[in-house]
């Protein structure tokens, strides 16, 4: 069977910043109907390369084609207007629009320069039904969550050219990390959308770091590992294992080692009780024990609840019912401050929205939490600061090494270890960290991971939340199941839990 | 296997439940307004009655002696819509009257010819700033200020005293009545009316005006959707000083003189009259009909204290001050309802 | 050619643009007043142009450091002016009312009843602002609009004048030769900087101005934060009423502070400080007002007609800020200029073009 043809062709891509080579010599083929995955740790060069295809970054070297011409975009709305479309990650829509709006917007039927509204929302509703999507495409864009908000984007980079009849319809679709924020239903909702455009012949380009739904949706994978093409693959010709060592050049076995770890370290006494704690449309009251030194792991799909439970316990929100006892005192969450003073300490998702300021530096980041906790008339002697500071960069290993370093230009793998450092200076009793992994790549999450055990075996008690199963298993002493917002069950880890096990109590919704 | 996604709104269907609908729509916020100018005038009606304030000569004057500024506040409505702000709105009001004055009285130039050098002037003024607002990234809002600065200072440069203006064709024209049943509009209020209309027209049924809207709801986005958003925003504010020039010659006349003091701080009563219609000054959201109400609520208000007659100017301020305030908190307090 | 680290190291320090234009402003009046820069002794007290501007710059530097904190949490405060006419109707009201006005209680408890009065507006403000969610623009425009009529409320629509000798001291009189504002308004500033710089209020006020949700997440009682500025504002703004009618021994409900406001915004925005908050600076404001004053001064001195100071003052601003943008360096200069923001980028970070690209959470 010959091969076709492939429709975009990237070939010695090379990119350079001043005193850093993103891109060095790159080659990156996609064929027609196919969902092609690009792999690569933080740093590797994955996003480089896209801003590079689409235009927002200029080429130092190499050569692009598309369908067989030598292109180069200046702005990625040429490269809209040639065919090559992006969807990412923080959806970029206008969420005061309508959907309909959102998806023609810029190339609105019009008649004597007057807005067809009507045929605008007729259009709209055709092109959502032709891919099979259940829309309301007259509601506003904000009405929607995110996954659908995403899908609107990928029907709006579908449809250009559609309603002139001019411009060149989509040839390659870009997805940056579309399922970070999604849960499993969404997942399969993009997933059935990704593959009725491959029937239609539009080349897919898949960015993730999901392995498991590389695995499945995906035909081809590109691996890149700093900045440089490490190889291209079938997805059936390369199995996990193999594909992760490809991206991090060494074994899992560490990981493993510290599984058989945690199952044999001893946890102390009583730490936090919360009985009957509950939030309307949150979560439902639960109870909850955790003792010095344990690792609770939350299981969980997404929008199970996992968050507003830890939430609740660090007073981010305000409870609507129970009662929350810490080192034996009862503690009122009306804000953070009581938890922070009770010795509760909260490593947000959402790194950027919630966490990190982005102006002030990686020193003042870091110092943030702890001098919060003295309030503003009691400064942390200089001297005292500098040392903390440096200890703890070196500690968990922040690059750049410099504390005076804005944290807005750090990687993300770092920033999140700038939160965590912040976190842990204050020396709290109970550390939450919610999806400490998310987005980062496999080195550092391994690092984290090690992180947590250490730190359970000096006595710190853990909250953790991680999407992916493994993580959780690994790390727990006792794992919460949720479902639905509501904590369903509290198992205590041993050999014989297992994905499936946990898989299958979120699906009963009882403990067995 | 379901689960529940993290925003109740959208639940297991895909349409929106009917009273998160009604309470996230964005017109809510107009009627607001528009029900609050109804409770103040019925307020006015059962007060004043026997003072003529039941005539519909009342209402129209509101349209009358607000003109300009509902034309001023139409293009602070374009700024405002698309993300940003113009504090040079009053000064360019100033400006024009003082250019206006100056032209027809010491150069002796036919107020025909003068108007479009008028609105010319206004319009590149508006244009500049949006050039260096857009290009340079300086934020709007120092931009307008020193806007403002410039306008005031070249209306004082023309002439330090106040100019009044006896040329005949502009006194016939200002006193021209539109006759409307009973009772009468003027040019000023026609001119206006014709403004809000095009502005309505262009906001909702062309694609510069869709474009405005979605700068305002996220401007990144809407680079990234390949919108020519850098041109709209040169645009938006060349807009806004050929409103206010507009409005600048509507002030003109009305009042008959071009001063350096003329309109100082108008500005403010735009985007508060902008404000007051539902428009956030995050962008984005808002309609003119809203800024429309706006305008009518502060107008009403000035005619009230009118009415009320013992009020002394400093009553005047204070009495603004408070219905501002109550109006601000009336609105918050519906929005953050909103936002379940 | 390259430039030197120490030269780049210079242009770079936030407060070298403002500080140039300062210095060029005083150096264009050298060819018309050869002796600007001369200080004379002249009754015991020093004399002299470097001195005047210091002088009648005094309240804009008060009510710009005020409103630099202010605008650090992200707000801003339009409602100064009208504080500072009230705060000095109240003031001037109370000492007329007096027997002997000159009688030292009876102008500290004016001093007191002023204050109070600007405590409460800015306590005000903080409430709306940090309380009830309102945006800062619109919840300050009410004290702005109804402050005024407030104050002439209070003087009863005239101007009040008073005589009284320890009164005119604080705008108008001196001490230790040089005139005392001088003093109020170092003291203010060197309060402001310990406070800020020597606790943990400057960097708490950053956090809150760079991101105030992760502060919260922080432990920061963001709101608290948020009504002391508004508070230390008003405060400022208070002091600089009582310069200000000090200084003309009479209380002014409708001009008083007119527009000071703006004046103070740009007097911040020119020190580097940013609108959308942040980082902040108190030096860079100082210079800023001193800037604003010298350009007046200027004007006057060189003979230029005294219209012509908005145009002037326009034409500063917008050089100033120019200057300031990454993006205009870079155009005009070249991308060797650019500053910071136009140079070496970590690879996981934006390059210039790249500021239009979605923030990706990977590289």
């Amino acid at each position: 069977m010959a091969e076709p043809l492939p429709v975009l062709e990237m070939t010695g891509i090379v990119k350079e910043f001043p005193g850093v080579r993103a891109l060095s010599g790159v080659d990156f083929r996609l064929f027609p109907g196919e969902i092609h995955a690009l792999l690569g740790e933080n740093g590797a060069g994955k996003s480089t390369l896209i801003k590079v295809l689409t235009g927002v970054h200029s080429l130092d070297g190499g050569t692009i084609t598309l369908n067989g011409t030598n292109v180069r975009f200046a702005s990625p709305s040429q490269a809209q207007q040639a065919g090559v479309s992006t969807v990412y990650q923080e959806v970029n829509l206008c969420p005061n629009l309508s959907v309909a709006e959102n998806i023609f917007i810029g190339r609105e039927p019009t008649r004597f320069g007057r807005i067809q509204w009507k045929r605008l929302r007729r259009e709209a509703a055709e092109l959502v039904d032709r891919l099979g999507l259940d829309i309301d495409v007259t509601a506003p864009l904000s009405s929607y969550p995110l996954a659908v908000q995403q899908l609107v984007a990928i029907v709006r980079s579908v449809g250009t050219g559609d309603a002139d009849g001019q411009g060149a319809g989509t040839k390659v679709l870009i997805l940056d990390e579309p399922t970070s924020s999604l849960d499993r239903d969404e997942v399969l909702e993009l997933f059935a959308l990704m593959r009725r455009l491959k029937d239609e012949g539009v080349a897919i380009l898949f960015v993730s770091h999901f392995l498991d739904q590389i695995y499945e949706v995906c035909d081809r994978m590109t691996v890149l590992r700093n900045g440089a093409l490490v190889g291209e693959h079938m997805v059936r010709d390369l199995d996990q294992v193999g594909l992760v060592q490809l991206m991090i050049g060494k074994a899992l076995d560490q990981l493993e080692e510290l599984h058989d770890q945690q199952l044999h370290s001893d946890v102390g006494e009583l730490l936090l009780k919360a009985d009957g704690l509950g939030r309307v449309g949150g979560i439902a009251p639960f109870d909850l024990e955790i003792k010095k030194g344990e690792v609770i792991g939350l299981a969980g799909l997404l929008g199970s609840g996992r968050t507003e439970l830890a939430r609740l316990l660090f007073g981010a929100d305000h409870p609507d019912s129970g009662r929350l006892t810490i080192g034996g005192k009862q503690v009122s969450m009306s804000a953070p401050n009581d938890a922070i003073a009770a010795g509760v300490a909260f490593c947000s998702e959402n790194r950027k929205t919630e966490g990190l300021v982005p102006d002030l530096t990686v020193r003042e980041n870091i110092i943030l939490a702890l001098q919060a906790t003295r309030g503003w008339t009691r400064p942390i002697p200089i001297a005292q600061r500098d040392e903390l500071v440096a200890k703890y960069i070196k500690a968990l290993d922040i690059r750049p090494a410099n504390p005076e370093a804005r944290v807005g230009q750090l990687s993300g793998g770092n920033q999140q270890k700038v939160l965590l450092a912040r976190w842990l200076i204050t020396q709290p009793k109970l550390l939450i960290l919610d999806e400490p992994t998310r987005g980062i790549d496999v080195g550092a999450k391994a690092e984290i991971q090690k992180l947590v055990v250490s730190l359970s075996e000096d006595g710190m008690a853990v909250l953790y939340i991680a999407a992916e199963l493994e993580e959780v298993l690994r790390l727990s002493h006792t794992i919460g199941v949720l479902r639905d917002r509501k904590l369903v069950a509290q198992l205590a880890n041993g050999p014989e839990i297992t994905t499936t096990r946990i898989l299958e109590t979120i699906a009963s919704g009882e403990h067995q | 296997m379901s689960t529940t996604t993290q925003r109740p709104t959208a639940a297991d269907s895909r349409t929106t439940s009917k009273a998160a609908r009604v309470l996230g729509d964005r017109r809510l916020p107009v009627l607001v307004t528009a029900g609050l100018f109804l409770v103040m005038y019925v307020i006015g009606l059962s007060r004043y009655q026997n003072y003529g304030f039941a005539e519909s000569q009342v209402f129209l004057n509101l349209f009358i002696d607000n003109s300009y500024l509902l034309v001023a506040a139409v293009g602070a409505t374009f700024v405002i819509l698309s993300g940003g702000i113009d504090l040079s709105v009053g000064s360019v009001i100033g400006f024009t009257t003082m250019f206006t004055a100056w032209l027809v009285e010491r150069q002796g130039l036919p107020i025909v010819v003068v108007i479009p050098m008028a609105l010319a002037v206004g319009a590149f003024g508006g244009f500049l700033m949006g050039y260096v607002i857009q290009n340079f990234e300086i934020q709007p809002f120092i931009v307008t200020l020193a806007g403002l600065f410039l306008f005031r200072g070249l209306c004082l440069v023309i002439s330090k005293e106040s100019i009044s203006i006896g040329d005949s064709s502009v006194s016939s024209m200002a006193q021209t009545q539109v006759s409307l049943g009973g009772a009468f509009l003027s040019i000023g209020a026609i001119v206006a009316l014709v403004v809000l209309a095009a502005a309505f027209y262009v906001l909702h049924y062309t694609r510069f005006g869709r474009r405005v809207y979605a700068i305002g709801g996220n401007e990144q986005s809407a680079l990234l959707m390949g919108l020519p958003q850098g041109g709209t925003k040169i645009a938006v504010y060349t807009m806004s000083g050929f409103c206010s020039a507009l409005a600048g010659l509507l002030f003109t006349l009305y009042i008959q003189s071009g001063d350096p003091l003329h309109a100082t701080g108008m500005e403010l009563d735009a985007i508060a009259a902008v404000v007051i219609g539902g428009t956030l000054l995050t962008g984005g959201s808002g309609y003119v009909i809203g800024t429309l109400f706006g305008v009518l609520v502060l107008g009403l208000i000035k005619s009230l204290i009118q009415f009320e007659g013992t009020l002394s100017s400093w009553w005047t301020k204070i009495a603004t001050g408070v219905l501002l305030c109550a109006f601000i908190l009336i609105q918050r307090a519906m929005t953050s309802r909103r936002k379940t | 050619m390259t430039t030197t680290p120490r030269w780049r190291a210079l242009t770079h320090h936030h407060l070298f643009w403002p500080v140039a234009v300062l210095v060029i402003l005083l150096l264009v009046n050298v060819p018309f007043t050869p002796d600007f820069f001369a200080i004379k002794m002249t009754d015991g007290h020093l004399y002299g142009s470097l001195v005047s501007i210091v002088l009648f710059g005094s309240p804009l530097i008060l009510v710009a450091v005020g409103m630099t904190l202010v605008i650090a949490t992200g707000g801003i405060d339009l409602s100064v002016g009208a504080v500072v006419a009230i705060t000095g109707a109240l003031t001037c009201s109370y000492i007329s009312d007096q027997a002997d006005q000159s009688a030292l209680s009876g102008v500290f408890l004016a001093l007191g009843i002023g204050l109070v009065a600007a405590i409460v507006c800015g306590l005000w403000n903080g409430f709306l602002v940090a309380r009830m969610g309102i945006q800062p623009i619109i919840a300050t425009l009410i004290i702005m609009v109804a402050g005024r009529g407030v104050a002439q409320l209070i003087t009863d629509g005239q101007i009040i004048t008073v005589n009284s000798e320890p009164y005119k001291l604080i705008g108008g009189g001196y001490w230790l030769t040089l005139p005392f504002s001088i003093f109020i308004v170092a003291a203010v500033v060197a309060v402001t900087v310990a406070i800020t710089r020597r606790t943990a209020l400057g960097l708490l006020v950053e956090s809150v101005g760079g991101n105030a949700e992760a502060s919260r997440l922080v432990g920061i009682r963001s709101m608290r934060i948020k009504i002391m500025v508004y508070v230390f504002c008003a405060l400022c703004a208070g002091i600089a009423g009582l310069m200000i009618s000090s200084n003309t021994s009479a209380a002014d409900g409708n001009n008083a502070g007119l527009w000071i406001e703006l004046d103070a915004i740009l007097a911040v925005v020119i020190g580097g400080t940013s609108l959308l908050g942040g980082r902040f600076s108190i030096g860079g404001t100082v210079v800023g007002a001193l800037v604003i004053q010298t350009l007046t001064t200027t004007i006057y001195t060189i003979g230029v007609p005294t219209q012509t100071n908005l145009v002037f003052k326009a034409a500063v601003v917008i050089i100033v800020c120019l200057m300031q943008s990454p993006k205009f360096r870079a155009k005009v200069f070249g991308a060797k200029f650019g500053g910071k923001q136009a140079a070496a980028p970590a690879p996981a970070e934006t390059a210039p073009a790249a500021e239009a690209s979605p923030k990706m959470e990977v590289s």
